[in-house]
């Protein structure tokens, strides 16, 4: 039999405003198995901590009832307590009398009878409690940041920084991301590869980084502290120990007409190609599709002309396998596909472009050396129309769109007017748009200089139809606050297509047993306070894989992710949480219910041999749960058809009992 | 196979060739249209106010007697096809709308004395030709390609929208037509304004708007290269017949040139 304490706190009068507290201690008092109830103004101060560790010792108390405010808050606190008294600290329960009863009841005699109830469930469950001990695992000293953009370089970096090594894995050629590929950035105007490639070259330079380009993670296994990892390094039939870079091959190659990805298909580079001139690592890579030695054995020009013998056209693809303690995940964005919107004419006409297009068209970098031309014929443009939210901010049931607003739409869009006026100043700017958000440090007074002081022409409305006659857009447009339909004659039209999650990343959350929101972005555990973890322990999240974000916001939750993976690789062992599903192997029939509805992967199954009452033995196949991975969400105990999953700390019986005191 | 049609009543009198070329191109490519008995006037763009029933019976009886015969309903004109879509729709998924019509079209001396249970699917004429018969099945069966020529398709406002509802295309970029093109050998010219209205029943009270709404999407057309446009519309081609050059035929009359029916 317990014996137990009932700690009955005012929280000033924030308890005890709107509940009796005196009357719940007395009303406890004759409850089975309580020996010692008080009332105190704070529980949770030095004296009110001291008053229950007197307790404990003059009336040998084995378990505490604190009725208080939320779990949330405190139990961690009366926790220390116990332990501080002797007790175990799974021997505490809190009733919250606080958020769930105080704070939403305005009768007193109604809050007390709640107070009163609150307290009796938490009692009938400490009189079931047992003594837990969380269990220890090592953590391996070693990062995984999946995804070289702007991100995950920055992750990298600060967790190698800090003298953790860190593996880099990104399934391009080149890491650098989207950033690479803008020209300016906003709000002041630095050009990207001028603060994106001194951090890429830290990264290749650094002795705890190792980049895994042109790969992707293909299974994942283990738990926090102890991933283990299998990741496939695709070949690039170039041997990157030994290539320096040097670009002939790409110079000689034959096959000139393969599209240039990293400037949107807008040019063409050779079979053999380095991504961009500050590539990390910038080593050739040849693309299988168009080498006409992979295809058809005849060529061959790259390893003749490569003075190194760098070229291999054996390679194959390569796994890799390591071990973890943290993950990070940086897979990014990509606009979305301009298919269903057709009414902008983007299949039907190549002036029709999206605003990453025009990142690169001008681009001193880029496909035209950063001359503002139409695709179509190489005309400079006169007019151009810039069209906000195309595919954002749609309404819930819509066909097509997202629900979210993309969030760096309306910065950049006022980037590109305001390039275009000052670089030609000549070129009437349109700028269609809902609302334009502009909440970030500098932000309003960027957009303001491109009305006020760059005279670009902001009109809130939508464009209804973009129609391609002859060289000439017709732009058919409706400006709300005129009340009035326009119809402008535009040269080129940019789409500020909505951006959405890298598809890389649902495949990646299944195998990492992340969760995701309906948009594919990596919910995060906690929307305010836990920002940059995933609710799966050891999986952190940096950028845009987890909502859309502009660089500066990127960077910074990068660091944070980066802070706290350090955190977690400084500690020698983990400590689990000893709350975790247990299976009862005698009642395991092995049908597999429990891992299919088990969000974290913590259940496996193992085939063991029972002992049958012929005395005959007999294999069996049994769940398996393991400690480290579960974090006792106690789905499996809700699905399990035998009953065998139990979840120590709230065990069945012992939700019973607490139902059955509020029943009574 | 037998299929129920709803000709609608353009198609008896102006727009005699939609009709007849449909039936006579269903023959061919083995299919079957039973003409409705009795069936009346959809009620055109008219019927599309939402808070009166009555104005959505013509449809409800045609789509109840062909669930009696449990045969697809079939319509070519856009008006029609948007009608009786819409108001099948409706009687899927509204239940007091469903229950309301059900009770009037079952009153005795009512003409069908049966509820209508929301069973019957409807397909234009066009999704006849591409979903039942299919596209391959038409390019094997066309006798005289019109190679060469340059077609635009019109598709007007009223047979792909509202989409949710009409679930034949998407609606900004389609190309059911363009298929049907290609597959009776002619080259489709894709414009942006092939899926504008025309100003359809406004053309009656400001035929200034009409004209002006038609000339845009006949002058896109032209300056995209095409030929001459097809429509399935009745409507569609009166406006645009009247405000510009370009030829405006109905699809069904290419489709019995291109099997042999008729003469070019």
């Amino acid at each position: 039999m317990q014996r137990i304490g009932v700690f009955v706190c005012w929280c000033g009068s924030n308890i005890a405003a709107t509940v009796d507290v005196q009357r719940v201690a007395d009303a406890v008092r004759s409850e089975p198995g309580v020996v010692f109830s008080v009332d105190y103004q704070y529980m949770c101060s030095q004296a009110g901590q001291s008053m229950i560790v007197d307790a404990v010792k003059e009336h040998q108390l084995t378990g505490l009832v604190i009725c208080s405010c939320s779990p949330r808050m405190h139990e961690s606190t009366f926790r220390k307590t116990a332990q501080l008294a002797g007790i175990n600290p799974y021997m505490v329960e809190i009733a919250n009398i606080r958020e769930q009863c105080s704070w939403v009841h305005k009768d007193i005699f109604i809050g007390t009878q709640k107070a009163i109830t609150l307290a009796k469930a938490a009692i009938a469950k400490v009189n079931l409690n047992t003594p837990l001990t969380s269990g220890e695992s090592k953590v391996t000293k070693r990062a995984l940041v999946i995804g070289g953009g702007i991100a995950g370089i920055q992750s990298a970096l600060d967790i190698a920084d800090a003298g953790f090594p860190v593996d880099l894995v990104e399934k391009e050629a080149t890491i650098g991301g989207k950033m690479a590929q803008l020209d300016k950035t906003f709000p002041t105007l630095d050009c990207a590869a001028c603060i994106l490639t001194p951090k890429m070259v830290d990264v290749a330079q650094h002795e705890n980084i190792r980049i895994i380009s042109h790969a992707q993670v293909e299974e994942v296994g283990g738990f926090v502290g102890n991933f283990h990892v299998k990741i496939r390094k695709k070949a690039r039939f170039v041997d990157e120990s030994i290539c320096t870079g040097c670009g002939l091959c790409t110079e000689k190659c034959p096959q000139k007409k393969v599209p240039n990805a990293f400037n949107l298909n807008m040019d063409h580079h050779r079979a053999i190609y380095i991504p961009f001139a500050q590539a990390v690592p910038k080593v050739a890579i040849i693309d299988p599709d168009y080498c006409s030695m992979l295809k058809n054995g005849k060529c061959g020009v790259c390893a003749k002309v490569c003075s190194v013998g760098a070229i291999d056209y054996q390679q194959k693809d390569e796994i890799i396998e390591e071990d973890y303690g943290a993950i990070v995940t940086a897979t990014g964005y990509n606009p979305i596909s301009l298919e269903k919107y057709d009414e902008y004419a983007y299949s039907l006409s190549k002036d029709v472009i999206t605003s990453l297009e025009f990142e690169r068209l001008t681009n001193a970098a880029g496909p035209t050396q950063g001359h503002l031309i139409r695709p179509s014929d190489g005309k400079q443009p006169h007019t151009i129309v810039f069209v906000q939210c195309v595919g954002s901010r749609c309404a819930a049931n819509a066909e097509k769109g997202k629900e979210y607003c993309s969030k760096i739409c309306c910065m950049y869009t006022a980037k590109h007017a305001m390039l275009v006026r000052d670089k030609y100043p000549d070129t009437e700017v349109y700028v269609f748009y809902i609302d334009v958000r502009t909440p970030g440090k500098s932000f309003d007074e960027f957009y303001r200089r491109a009305v006020e002081e760059y005279g670009v022409h902001y009109i809130k409305g939508m464009v209804g139809k973009v129609i391609p006659e002859g060289n000439t857009l017709k732009v058919q447009a409706s400006d709300l606050l005129m009340n009035k339909q326009l119809h402008i004659d535009a040269d080129l039209v940019v789409l500020a297509a909505a951006i959405e999650p890298d598809r890389s990343a649902r495949p990646l959350a299944t195998m990492l047993t992340a969760s995701m929101d309906t948009n594919d972005f990596f919910t995060e555990a906690h929307p305010k306070l836990r920002p940059v973890e995933s609710p799966t322990a050891g999986i952190f999240l940096s950028g845009t894989c987890q909502g859309p974000k502009d660089i500066p916001e990127t960077v910074s939750q990068a660091s944070a992710a980066a802070a706290k993976v350090i955190g977690l690789l400084c500690k020698n062992t983990l400590k689990g949480n000893p709350c975790v599903a247990v299976s009862d192997e005698m009642m395991c029939n092995g049908c597999s219910s429990c891992a299919n509805v088990c969000p974290y992967g913590a259940i496996t199954y193992e085939s063991k041999e029972f002992r049958m009452p012929d005395r005959t033995t007999r294999m069996r196949r049994v769940a398996k749960v393991n400690p480290a991975v579960c974090q006792g969400c106690g789905c499996c105990t809700v699905a399990c058809p035998s009953g065998a999953m139990d979840l120590d700390g709230f065990k069945n019986q012992q939700i019973m009992a607490e139902v059955d005191a509020i029943c009574k | 196979m037998k299929v129920s049609y709803f000709p609608g009543c353009t198609l008896k009198t102006k727009a005699k060739q939609l009709d007849d070329y449909a039936r006579s191109c269903a023959e061919v490519l083995g299919i079957k249209m039973e003409e409705i008995p009795n069936w009346q006037c959809c009620g055109g763009v008219f019927n599309t106010s939402s808070d009166e029933i009555a104005t959505k019976l013509s449809a409800v009886r045609a789509l109840s007697y062909a669930e009696k015969q449990g045969q697809p309903l079939i319509s070519v004109c856009s008006a029609c096809h948007n009608v009786l879509k819409q108001t099948n729709h409706a009687m899927q998924t509204d239940a007091v709308f469903a229950s309301r019509v059900n009770h009037y079209i079952t009153q005795p001396g009512q003409a069908a004395a049966q509820a209508y249970m929301g069973n019957t699917q409807v397909y234009h004429y066009l999704e006849l030709l591409r979903d039942i018969i299919g596209f391959d099945r038409i390019r094997d069966a066309v006798k005289k390609p019109l190679t060469g020529k340059k077609i635009g398709a019109y598709y007007g406002c009223l047979m792909l929208r509202p989409s949710s509802t009409m679930k034949m295309d998407d609606a900004e970029n389609p190309r059911i037509m363009e298929d049907f093109i290609r597959a009776i050998g002619a080259e489709p010219v894709i414009y942006a304004m092939r899926n504008e209205c025309c100003g359809g029943y406004v053309t009656m009270e400001d035929p200034a708007l009409s004209q002006k709404k038609s000339t845009a999407i006949l002058r896109n057309a032209e300056a995209n290269g095409a030929d001459f446009l097809i429509t399935a519309c009745p409507l569609c081609k009166y406006n645009l017949d009247k405000n510009g050059n370009i030829p405006v035929v109905y699809f069904t009359e290419l489709l019995a040139r291109a099997l042999g029916i008729v003469e070019a």
